[in-house]
């Protein structure tokens, strides 16, 4: 009986769609740092960029850990997601506990842009992400089959 | 004991007692989203061995359906950082 890995045919997508979702919380950031600055000054900027920073390591971290224990063994992807989620909570509290303790950490703004862009670049990541992603050979276009043998 | 919480202001009390229910309650947050991210990795690695080639699109898949359901924990966190003291 032969072992079954989780090793990839393609590129590690995961990693694609993190570094997407990196991109789009580059795109809203301004939004929420601004609604930070005007309703809490600037311990809601700081809050609202501290939120979008966390999101978007939260993201690269999570694509990295399975994309590295895909290549070991289903067993490591399965020990690695779930020991990775803790992990990453874990590193979440801490950060967070330790700026509340410095006094510099404004919860409304924080909480709202946590929630707002994690929930809202998936949502928005989903209505990008096609099957096709992990064949990219197989994404439709626009060419007609005659004008795709020709080029 | 009943001495020393009778001792206690009233105002330390409901402060500590608001920090183990914050406490309290990330702790039960984090187990749903647990368990959520069991099955659908679960169920990943079951597709991945019956389909091998289709591996990439069930991780991706798989990395969203994670994101997803971690959404549920940061609901918890964002609670338990609005009620610590």
């Amino acid at each position: 009986m032969s072992a079954v890995t989780a090793e990839p045919s393609t590129a590690a997508t995961e990693v694609a769609v993190a570094i997407d979702l990196v991109r789009r919380a580059a795109i809203v950031s301004p939004a929420f740092l601004l609604v930070g600055v005007l309703g809490w000054g600037l311990e809601g900027l700081l809050s609202s960029a501290l939120a979008l920073v966390l999101v978007a390591v939260n993201f690269r971290l999570g694509a990295a850990i399975i994309t590295r224990a895909a290549q070991i063994s289903p067993n490591a992807l399965y020990g690695a997601v779930l020991g990775g989620y803790v992990a990453r909570l874990a590193l979440m509290t801490a950060v967070v506990l330790v700026v509340k303790a410095l006094g510099v950490l404004a919860t409304v703004p924080f909480a709202i842009t946590l929630l707002v862009t994690h929930l809202g670049l998936l949502a928005w990541e989903s209505r990008h992400v096609a099957m096709t992603l992990a064949a990219p050979g197989l994404k439709p276009t626009n060419q007609t089959p005659q004008e795709k043998r020709s080029t | 004991m009943l001495n020393v919480l009778a001792q206690t202001a009233a105002g330390e009390m409901l402060e500590g007692l608001k920090a183990i229910g914050a406490g309290l309650g990330y702790g039960l947050a984090a187990i749903g989203p647990g368990v959520g991210i069991g099955t659908v990795v679960g169920n990943a690695i079951s597709s991945m061995a019956r389909q091998p080639e289709s591996a990439g699109m069930v991780r991706t898949t798989m990395f969203l359906g994670i994101a997803f359901t971690e959404a549920l924990a940061l609901i918890g966190f964002v609670v338990f950082i609005l009620l610590m003291p």
